[in-house]
């Protein structure tokens, strides 16, 4: 049966891709696997931006053998033409990633919360993935596909795909 | 492609920048097409249509402002962002200069820069949508609106083709009811000024204390009751036309002030001593003959030959009898909308009547005729009786009744007069208020020395 392999990108929470893997599994109902051992993000590190590249880390997973291939880690991504990305996909493709960076409370100098960093970490996997079935941005701001910029955008939005992207995704599957 | 989405065209000589807002756009569902140097971009646009294109400054070859130059001159609609790597304030101004909606400095704030792009998107909708309305509008508008196929109306629409592109000042003159305004509104409406106001001053009818306020505008406090700073007719005009209606009724003074606008486009409002400039046309009416008042000197010579660069001269309907069946029928259509009254038209005798009268007070007179023959006739068509227009001249007042008869005559006594009330009224042994009613009662036409047809 097809698989989303997850992969570690460098150091991350205890625990925290054992949680991503169910609601990923059954948004997309596909099984659930993890890559071992955890791969190094440092050769997408750019030193003039002290941040990681994220379609270098994209090629990279795109290189292994699974139905679809996702990338987690905790260091800040981005792309030559914006300052930070949540996470980048191959649309379509077979390679996502996202950043668990951005998504700490701590980022923005607030207490530490595990449950709002899984929630946020569920939305960013869905809409990364989402991404590699071919659905683009979805004007419903419920829609967990729905395009934000900011941590207050990841909060706002749900996290399931709306009636319109089901059946869009339906259609991939 | 999907045609419902918003079509991008992405022009870098990077490739990874090109990968990335491919990537980015992609994302949000719009169509993306990339081009690696400006002269690439040249030919895709030759080819396709965009909505948005993001452009690099700094390229080899051509660069993005030399790009922005040469769309504009192919007067692209896609409106445009400048992005670049380098900050500067010089390429921001001449890229917004030459058009560019925006300038963004890379890397950007993926926030911010999805606004901007919004933002375009929503600004190049609107202009797209307002140039195919202003198209549409231009459709609507061409007809000149003057109804009749007698040569002399012809010759008057004629001649407001010939005139209305031009910027030159009109002067039209006509008898009262003649439809100075509509070939105004025909001549602005043929203008390039056409999509801004059109201002109308009825000159007479403004009092000589407010004229200068209206026509200038005032300053708060300028006088008592000046609560607000105020915009005059020509500022209001912004672009447009101003049509000065009656303009043998304002003072000397005032034609003075005129004459400095017309002269020198620009005004001083009341309570002021700055002068803003204006842009606007002139169109000028009269019932009067200006020239005979020239020679008087109740009318500024040098203002006079400042309106009458181009005269039209409207032919009273007397002279254009042969367009009478086609306004009467026209208002009885326009009448039958508004009454909600279902006319088919005039019988043979109520047409043959209104063809023999003299129409003193013209097309005006007409439709009041055709509108009061409305209210009292009876449906299918209007008939002769339906008419309270006299008959035509007799040939002897033995013919006339009472009521005729009395018409006739204070129409007399006013021409024996040269249209003075009062002296008319002393003559006829009743007061001025009784024949100012007689003349309204029987719409007559009162015409002072100056209305005299010319020469």
């Amino acid at each position: 049966m097809p698989d989303i392999l997850f992969v570690q990108l460098g150091p991350l929470p205890p625990g925290l891709l054992e949680h991503l893997a169910p609601p990923a599994s059954r948004a997309f109902h596909l099984q659930t696997s993890l890559h071992h051992p955890a791969l190094d993000p440092a050769p997408a590190y750019d030193a003039s931006r002290h941040q990681y590249l994220a379609a270098t880390l994209l090629d990279a997973l795109a290189r292994l053998p699974a139905h679809r291939v996702l990338g987690v880690t905790a260091v800040d991504l981005f792309n030559p033409i914006l300052t930070f990305v949540f996470g980048e996909a191959h649309l379509p493709g077979r390679a996502a990633v996202f950043s668990l960076y951005r998504l700490h409370e701590e980022f923005y100098g607030l207490p530490c919360s595990p449950d709002l960093l899984l929630a946020r970490a569920v939305k960013e996997m869905l809409h990364e993935l989402g991404h590699t079935f071919g659905l683009t941005h979805c004007p419903d701001f419920s829609c967990v596909m729905s395009s934000v910029h900011s941590v207050e955008g990841v909060d706002r939005k749900g996290n399931s795909l709306c009636r319109r992207c089901s059946g869009l995704l339906q259609g991939e599957l | 492609m999907n045609p419902d989405k918003p079509s991008l065209l992405v022009v870098d000589d990077e490739q990874v920048v090109r990968e990335s807002l491919t990537r980015w756009f992609t994302e949000e569902g719009y169509n993306v097409h990339c081009s690696p140097s400006a002269s690439d971009a040249l030919r895709c646009l030759a080819d396709h249509h965009f909505d948005l294109l993001l452009v690099d400054i700094r390229m080899p070859g051509m660069d993005g402002i030399e790009l922005q130059r040469r769309l504009h001159e192919q007067d692209s609609d896609a409106a445009v962002i400048v992005m670049t790597g380098y900050a500067s304030v010089d390429t921001a101004v001449t890229a917004m200069k030459q058009g560019a909606f925006d300038y963004v400095t890379k890397p950007f704030d993926p926030d911010e820069f999805s606004t901007v792009v919004k933002k375009a998107l929503e600004h190049q909708h609107l202009q797209r949508e307002n140039r195919a309305l202003r198209e549409a509008l231009e459709i609507t508008t061409e007809d000149i609106e003057l109804i009749g196929r007698s040569a002399p109306i012809e010759h008057v629409r004629e001649l407001i083709r010939t005139v209305a592109p031009t910027d030159a000042t009109v002067l039209i003159e006509g008898e009262s009811g003649t439809g100075k305004e509509l070939v105004a509104r025909a001549i602005h409406r043929c203008s390039r000024r056409r999509l801004l106001p059109m201002v109308v001053v009825h000159c007479g009818a403004i009092t000589e204390t407010l004229i200068e306020s209206e026509l200038f505008g005032h300053e708060k406090g300028a006088f008592t009751g000046a609560q607000y700073r105020k915009k005059g007719k020509f500022e209001a005009a912004a672009g447009g036309t101003v049509f000065l209606d009656e303009v043998a009724d304002v003072s000397l003074k005032t034609q003075t002030d005129l004459l400095r606008v017309l002269q020198e486009r620009e005004v001083v409002r009341v309570g002021s001593t700055a002068a803003i400039p204006v842009d606007f046309r002139c169109v000028a009416a009269t019932n009067k003959n200006l020239e005979a008042l020239v020679k008087e000197g109740t009318f500024r010579s040098d203002l006079f030959y400042r309106l009458n660069v181009f005269r039209i001269t409207i032919p009273p309907l007397r002279e254009r009898p042969e367009d009478i069946p086609l306004l009467a029928s026209w208002f009885v259509k326009r009448f039958s909308e508004q009454m909600n009254r279902r006319f088919g038209g005039l019988d043979a005798d109520a047409l043959q009547l209104l063809c023999r009268h003299p129409w003193p007070g013209n097309v005006r007179e007409l439709e009041n005729a055709v509108e009061r023959a409305m209210v009292v006739g009876r449906e299918p068509y209007l008939h002769a009786p339906d008419f309270a227009v006299g008959d035509s001249p007799p040939a002897s007042p033995a013919e006339l009744s009472l009521e005729a008869m009395e018409r006739h005559h204070i129409q007399r006594v006013l021409h024996q007069f040269n249209g003075n009330q009062t002296q008319s009224a002393r003559a006829l042994g009743i007061d001025r208020v009784t024949l100012y009613h007689k003349i309204k009662r029987y719409n007559l036409t009162v015409r002072s020395a100056g209305a005299e047809p010319r020469p």
